[in-house]
């Protein structure tokens, strides 16, 4: 059983090495959950624009007390404040520049990712299906797809496996990986292990992977 | 002309039983609160409603839900309503689900008069499952049907006695391109102005598409997630 503690380490090195992934500029898209903390370490003086599938471009901070708008959520509906340049569109707007390939970066989370890119991250069959949302859309539209997400389950099981078992939000899509233990780019030749975390090495980081990894030449110690 | 009617009962007169009926709002923000407690004083059955979320217990379309008046839902998240599920778990209610881009495009096709489109999203899933694929330029893509709707209940910040309307901040979202998309699209605003007191370069959805509408009778606009500062987003 993991400590809440333990939790919110592992979520930090996580959200901290996607946001080394920011450049100036970027329109990005971030999932409800663990994703949405990447806007907390946007670095100093860097301009990015969080996009909002409900129709918003400039996402800002939660507002303060007394000051939330009911009119105002982002795709979690949570209440959110606006940055300057804000604009607002409709939802088919919206998914048109998600579609159409404007959105530089989309990070989510997922269940399970496999050795071809394919994700899934929206449905568990025999439970109830809550819906996929927007993540088909993002994921088959963005320019660039990192997941966010803990390496293994709760139980120790992988989450990164040869093929993906439970039902696809999209094949062959995702670009990046980012766990606690490790940074990992889907490329042709497989999953390509570029950076693991401090105090593994790459056999680790093997051991709690399913599918095969390649490690990279270069490979590096994450930072975080 | 004249689109005005009198309150929200007037508006939904002839929403007769089986009627199809899109709801504008994404999950509570801009959803049609007036016309959804009026549909459920009228207690028309077998409806089937086209909206991205279905509410939650107790407000917005979770209202027809628990008023037994709906044979199908279609949507994109339906998460944050337990009465739904058990519904959908017993088989009381169809529900389909639909990559939230494609409901809108499917959507505002249908308002277009595009009987179908291709798309990339969920090629390879089981939402392209029995559907027609073609490549174009080295790609996958999924056909999809355009949705239209006997009706759309759409809900504005501002809008006129011809029916010309402006939304406000993220309580757009689905409501222009449903307002275009059904036989009859009525109207909820907050603020109902004369003809010429908008600005027609500001206007986002143009009368031509809004058959009726009325100023609601009473706005709760209820937060489904208050968030503030402090917490975790922001600096």
């Amino acid at each position: 059983m993991n400590k809440p503690g333990k939790d919110i380490e592992k979520r930090e090195r996580i959200v901290n090495r996607i946001a080394r992934e920011l450049r100036d500029g970027f329109y990005v898209n971030l999932g409800i959950g663990m994703p949405t903390l990447v806007a907390n370490h946007v670095p100093p003086g860097m301009e990015v624009v969080l996009q909002s599938e409900n129709g918003m471009l400039g996402i800002g901070p939660y507002p303060a007390e007394g000051e939330e708008d009911c009119d105002l959520i982002n795709a979690g509906k949570e209440t959110v404040s606006e940055m300057a340049g804000t604009s607002y569109f409709s939802s088919a707007d919206s998914f048109a520049m998600i579609r159409g390939a404007h959105v530089d970066l989309s990070v989510l989370g997922a269940m399970e990712v496999d050795e071809s890119g394919s994700l899934a991250n929206w449905m568990i069959p025999g439970k109830m299906v809550k819906g996929m949302g927007g993540a088909m859309d993002l994921v088959a539209g963005a320019r660039r797809v990192v997941v966010a997400m803990e390496h293994t389950t709760r139980e120790g099981a992988p989450k990164i496996l040869k093929k993906c078992t439970l039902p696809l939000t999209g094949v062959g899509v995702v670009d990046t990986i980012v766990t606690e233990m490790a940074y990992i780019r889907v490329t042709e030749r497989g999953l390509v292990l570029e950076e693991v975390a401090p105090g593994l090495t790459a056999e680790d980081v093997q051991r709690a992977t399913e599918a095969r990894l390649v490690v990279s030449d270069g490979l590096r110690m994450m930072e975080s | 002309m004249n689109k005005v009617v009198a309150s929200a009962d007037e508006a939904i007169r002839d929403v007769g039983d089986g009627s199809v009926i899109m709801l504008g709002g994404f999950g509570l923000c801009g959803i049609p609160e007036n016309l959804i407690r009026a549909l459920v004083r009228k207690g028309s059955k077998n409806l089937t409603t086209i909206s991205n979320n279905a509410g939650v217990d107790g407000f917005g379309v979770g209202l027809l839900l628990s008023a037994g008046q709906l044979r199908r839902h279609i949507g994109t998240y339906v998460g944050e309503n337990k009465l739904l599920e058990s519904m959908v778990l017993t088989g009381k209610i169809q529900l389909d689900l639909v990559p939230q881009g494609t409901f809108s495009e499917r959507i505002r096709a249908g308002g277009a008069g595009i009987p179908a489109f291709f798309t990339p999203t969920g090629v390879g899933t089981i939402v392209a499952e029995g559907k027609e694929t073609r490549e174009f330029d080295g790609r996958i893509y999924v056909m999809e049907r355009a949705l239209t709707a006997d009706f759309a209940f759409v809900k504005a910040w501002k809008g006129d006695r011809m029916g010309n309307l402006v939304y406000r901040k993220t309580a757009r979202n689905f409501n222009p391109i449903m307002a275009t998309a059904a036989k009859v699209t009525i109207a909820e605003v907050e603020h109902l102005v004369e003809a010429g007191e908008l600005d027609g370069d500001l206007v986002h959805t143009p009368s031509v598409y809004v058959k009726r509408i009325f100023q609601g009778e009473m706005f709760e606009k209820r937060i489904e997630k208050r968030t503030v500062r402090k917490s975790v987003v922001g600096p």
